[in-house]
C-alpha cells in the first residue's frame, strides 16, 4: 500500500516534468541562440558596458566568469562583515571572518552549504542583497557554462563560444527571474511566508511564548529550488513549515528542482540539431535517477537499525505531513541535482539510507544534476563514454561530429579527477592532522562511531560537488571546516568550469567530421547503457573504499 | 568590450554587472513578490491562528508544546510530537535532533518517550505510534498521525468532560492529506484541534 502511494507520488512529479521539459527546453534553446536583445536587456548592457554582439574566446569567457565570481564573493563577504550597520539586521551581530568566507564562497559556487544556523545569524538585508542575488546569478553562471559547451559541439571552425555577459543576463532576465516570480506566488498560495515583519511573540495555548519568525521567504525559496541552490531561509530548510507547508508544496518543490536540469538536455538536442542526442543524455540521467530513488525509498521504508526498529519506523528527522516516501523523493532529487535542500534530516536516515544521498553526489551530480552543471557534467562523461567505446573498436572517437583527440580526453579526465581528489584529501586531512582531528572529534562530530566519520565524508562530498546538503549534526562552524570546505567548494566549482570551457573552445575550433559506418551512434539505447556504465564505474571505483569505512560499515 | 586579454577590464565590467544584478535580484525581485503576496495576506503573514477572544495564539503551520512550565503534558490538550527545536517547539531555532540510527542517546530517548506516552494515555507501550517516539526534522512539526491522535482521544475527552465522539469530530476536522490522494501523508493539525476544543468549552 505504502509502496504504491510512493510510486504514484513519483509518477505525478514525472508527468508534470514530461509536460514541462519540451516547452522549457525549447524556450531555453531560443534564449541562448536568439540574435535579438530585449529592450530591458539593451538597457542593462549599456549600464554594464558590454557589446552584446561581440563574441568571446573560451579564455575571455573564463576571465569574465571568474571576475564576476570573484567580485561576488567579495560583496557577499563584505555584507556579512558589516551586518550590524545594515537595515533589517534583526539586531544580529556582524558575522566572523571564517564563516563569512565560507558562506560567501558557498552561495557564489551554487553550493549553499550552511555552516551557520540562518535563524540566528543573518538579517534580511544580507539574505536578500547577498544570498538571494547569488541564488539567481550562480544558477545563471552554471547554465552559461553548459550552453558554452553545447556551442562547442554545435559550432564549427570558430574561435568563440558565446558572450558570458549576454548568457548571464539572458539566463536571469528570460529564464530564472520570470520562473521564480511564478513559483514564489504558488508557494505563497501554499502557505510559504513573504513579509518583512520580523518576528512576532505570541502567547501559546499552554501559556508559553513562541516567537513566530517572518521574512521574505517565498522569493528566496523559489529560486533556492529553481536554481538548484538549496540554502534555506531557516535552519530546518525545506522541513520548516514556513518553507514547505504541505505534501503538495513539497512535490511542487521537487518539480522546481528538476525543471531546468531535465529540460536542458532538450535544449542541448535543439542546439546541436538532433533532439534524439538530448534524449539519450536524459535517458542516462533518468536511469540513474530512478534506480537511486527506488533503492533509497525501499531502504528507508524497511527502517533497519537499532533506533528505527525500536521506534517502529524511520521517522526520526522526518515530518508527519511528508512521511517517508515524500522525504526520500525530496532527498534523492536534492542530491541528484546539486540543490542540497532537505525536507528531512539525512543524518537521521537509516545507515544504508544515508548512503544514497552520498552516492548521488559522488556520481558528480549528473542525474540530472544542477542547473547547467548537470548537463556539462554528463556531457563530459559522454565524451569519456565515446572514448571508451572507441577503444573497444579501435577507432578515433567522435562525438557529434567532433574528433575527441588527446587534448579533449585530457580535459575530460582531469574534470572527473577534481572532485574525488577534493573529497578524499579533505576527509583524510580532517583525520590525519593531529590538531585538526582532535578538534573535529571534540567539537564537530555529533554522532559516535562510524556515523561520525560519515558526517565528515558527507561534508566534503557535499562541498566539493557543490551540493550543500549535510549530515547536519556536524558542527561545521569551526575554522577548519569553514576554511577547508570553502576551498573545496571554490576548487570543486571553478576548476571543472575552466576545464569545460577549455573543452568548449577546442571543440568549437574543429570542423565537423561527417558520420561514417564506423561512428558510434550516440542516440541509441546502447549508448545510454554505456554512459550509465561509465558513470557508475568511475564513481564506484573511486569511492568504494571510503564508503566501506562509513555507511557500509554501519549498515551491513 | 571585445575579448580583452588582460583581466582588469573584466573586473570593471563584473563590478557593474553585479551591482545591476543586485538591484534586480536582491531588491526588485523580492519587492515584487512581496507586492504580489499582499493578495494573500493571511498566508504570506504566517497563517496565524486566533483563539475565541481573537488573540493570536500561534500559526497553524508551526507546532507548539502543550506542556506546563516543567515540561509535563497538560492532559486536556492533544500532545505534539517530540521536538529538537531549542527546548521544544522554539520557532526561533528550528532543528532536527540529527541523531543517527545507532546513536545510544536516540535509543534511550525512544524508550523513555514510549514509557511516558503509554503512562499518560494508559495504554500498552507497544501501541504507541512511531511519530510519538521520534523528533521531527524541523522541530516545529504542526502535525501528528491519525493513530497518535486517536490514542489521545480517551484522555482528552475525560479531562474535558466531552464524549469521545465529540473529540473525534474535532480531530476529523483538522485532518488533512495526503494532498490529491498521493502527495505526503494523512496528518492531524494539533494546534487546530486544541483551539477548536477550547472553543467548544468556551
Amino acid at each position: 500500500m505504502a509502496g504504491w502511494l510512493a510510486a504514484a507520488q513519483v509518477l505525478a512529479v514525472l508527468v508534470v516534468l514530461a509536460a514541462l521539459h519540451r516547452p522549457l527546453g525549447d524556450w531555453m534553446a531560443h534564449v541562448y541562440t536568439s540574435a535579438t536583445d530585449l529592450r530591458v536587456e539593451r538597457g542593462l548592457y549599456r549600464l554594464i558596458g558590454v557589446d552584446s554582439r561581440s563574441e568571446q574566446t573560451w579564455r575571455s569567457y573564463v576571465r569574465s566568469l571568474l571576475a564576476f565570481s570573484l567580485v561576488s564573493v567579495l560583496l557577499v563577504y563584505l555584507l556579512q562583515r558589516v551586518q550590524t550597520w545594515l537595515p533589517w539586521d534583526l539586531g544580529l551581530p556582524a558575522v566572523g571572518q571564517h564563516l563569512s568566507f565560507n558562506t560567501a564562497v558557498s552561495f557564489v559556487t551554487n553550493t549553499n552549504w550552511q555552516s551557520y544556523s540562518p535563524d540566528v545569524t543573518l538579517g534580511y538585508t544580507v539574505q536578500a542583497l547577498g544570498l538571494a542575488v547569488q541564488n539567481v546569478v550562480s544558477a545563471a553562471v552554471g547554465m552559461a557554462v553548459a550552453v558554452a559547451l553545447v556551442r562547442g559541439f554545435a559550432r564549427r571552425r570558430t574561435g568563440t563560444v558565446g558572450n558570458f555577459w549576454v548568457d548571464l543576463t539572458r539566463g536571469v532576465i528570460r529564464i530564472l527571474l520570470p520562473l521564480s516570480v511564478l513559483a514564489a506566488v504558488v508557494l505563497i498560495a501554499g502557505g510559504v511566508i513573504q513579509n518583512w515583519a520580523g518576528s512576532t511573540d505570541v502567547t501559546t495555548l499552554a501559556g508559553g511564548t513562541q516567537s513566530i519568525p517572518g521574512g521574505p521567504v517565498a522569493s528566496q525559496e523559489a529560486v533556492k529550488l529553481l536554481g538548484t541552490n538549496g540554502g534555506g531561509f531557516f535552519n530546518a530548510n525545506s522541513a520548516h513549515p514556513f518553507e514547505n507547508p504541505s505534501g503538495w508544496v513539497s512535490a511542487f518543490q521537487v518539480v522546481l528542482m528538476l525543471a531546468i536540469p531535465v529540460s536542458l538536455p532538450r535544449t542541448f538536442g535543439r542546439m546541436v540539431g538532433s533532439a534524439r542526442q538530448g534524449y539519450a543524455i536524459l535517458g542516462a540521467m533518468a536511469a540513474i535517477f530512478l534506480v537511486s530513488l527506488t533503492l533509497l525509498t525501499v531502504v528507508e521504508m524497511r527502517g533497519a537499525g537499532t533506533a528505527p526498529e525500536l521506534a517502529g519506523g524511520a521517522m526520526e528527522g522526518k515530518e508527519q505531513r511528508f512521511g517517508i516516501a515524500a522525504t526520500t523523493l525530496f532527498g534523492s532529487v536534492s542530491t541528484l541535482t546539486s540543490t542540497g535542500a532537505v525536507n528531512g534530516m539525512h543524518d537521521s536516515f537509516t545507515a544504508l539510507g544515508g548512503l544514497f544521498p552520498l552516492l548521488n553526489m559522488m556520481f558528480g551530480e549528473v542525474a540530472p544534476g544542477g542547473v547547467g552543471s548537470g548537463l556539462y557534467g554528463m556531457l563530459v562523461l559522454a565524451v569519456l563514454a565515446v572514448f571508451v567505446g572507441g577503444l573497444m573498436v579501435g577507432r578515433t572517437p567522435e562525438y557529434l561530429g567532433k574528433k575527441l583527440g588527446p587534448r579533449e580526453i585530457k580535459l575530460a579526465s582531469l574534470y572527473i579527477l577534481v572532485t574525488p581528489a577534493l573529497v578524499l584529501v579533505g576527509t583524510a586531512l580532517s583525520f590525519a592532522i593531529p590538531a585538526v582531528r582532535a578538534d573535529v572529534e571534540a567539537t564537530s562530530i555529533w554522532n559516535p562511531g562510524v556515523h561520525g566519520f560519515t558526517e565528515v565524508l558527507y561534508a566534503f562530498t557535499s562541498a566539493a560537488n557543490n551540493n550543500g546538503s549535510a549530515f547536519a549534526g556536524l558542527t561545521a562552524n569551526t575554522p577548519w571546516f569553514n576554511s577547508a570546505l570553502g576551498v573545496a567548494m571554490l576548487l570543486g566549482r571553478f576548476v571543472p568550469i575552466v576545464l569545460v570551457l577549455a573543452l568548449a573552445g577546442s571543440l568549437a575550433a574543429q570542423d565537423k567530421a561527417p558520420a561514417t559506418a564506423g561512428t558510434l551512434p550516440t542516440h541509441r539505447p546502447q549508448f545510454v547503457g554505456l554512459l550509465v556504465g561509465v558513470t557508475v564505474v568511475v564513481t564506484a571505483l573511486t569511492y568504494f573504499p571510503v564508503l566501506a569505512l562509513g555507511p557500509l560499515a554501519e549498515g551491513l | 568590450m571585445s575579448s580583452p586579454r588582460t583581466t582588469w577590464p573584466h573586473v570593471l565590467v563584473a563590478v557593474r554587472a553585479l551591482l545591476v544584478m543586485t538591484v534586480l535580484c536582491g531588491i526588485a525581485y523580492p519587492l515584487l513578490v512581496t507586492g504580489l503576496a499582499r493578495a494573500m495576506p493571511a498566508r504570506a503573514d504566517g497563517s496565524l491562528v486566533t483563539d475565541a477572544d481573537g488573540a493570536v495564539v500561534g500559526s497553524s503551520l508551526l507546532g507548539q508544546s502543550f506542556t506546563d512550565a516543567d515540561g509535563a503534558a497538560l492532559p486536556q490538550y492533544v500532545q505534539s510530537r517530540p521536538s529538537a527545536a531549542g527546548d521544544g517547539y522554539d520557532a526561533a531555532a528550528s532543528s532536527g535532533s540529527n541523531l543517527g540510527p545507532e546513536n545510544p542517546d536516540l535509543v534511550a530517548a525512544i524508550e523513555e518517550r514510549r514509557a511516558a506516552v503509554a503512562d499518560l494515555e494508559g495504554v500498552d507501550p507497544a501501541d504507541v505510534p512511531v511519530d510519538a517516539l521520534t523528533a521531527s526534522a524541523s522541530g516545529l512539526d504542526p502535525h501528528i498521525s491519525p493513530e497518535y491522535a486517536d490514542l489521545q482521544v480517551a484522555r482528552v475527552a475525560r479531562e474535558r468532560g466531552l464524549s469521545a465522539v465529540e473529540v473525534r469530530a474535532v480531530i476529523a476536522d483538522a485532518t488533512t492529506g495526503p494532498d490529491l490522494g498521493v502527495l505526503g501523508q494523512e496528518s492531524v493539525n494539533v494546534l487546530e484541534v486544541n483551539v477548536a476544543l477550547d472553543r467548544l468549552a468556551g
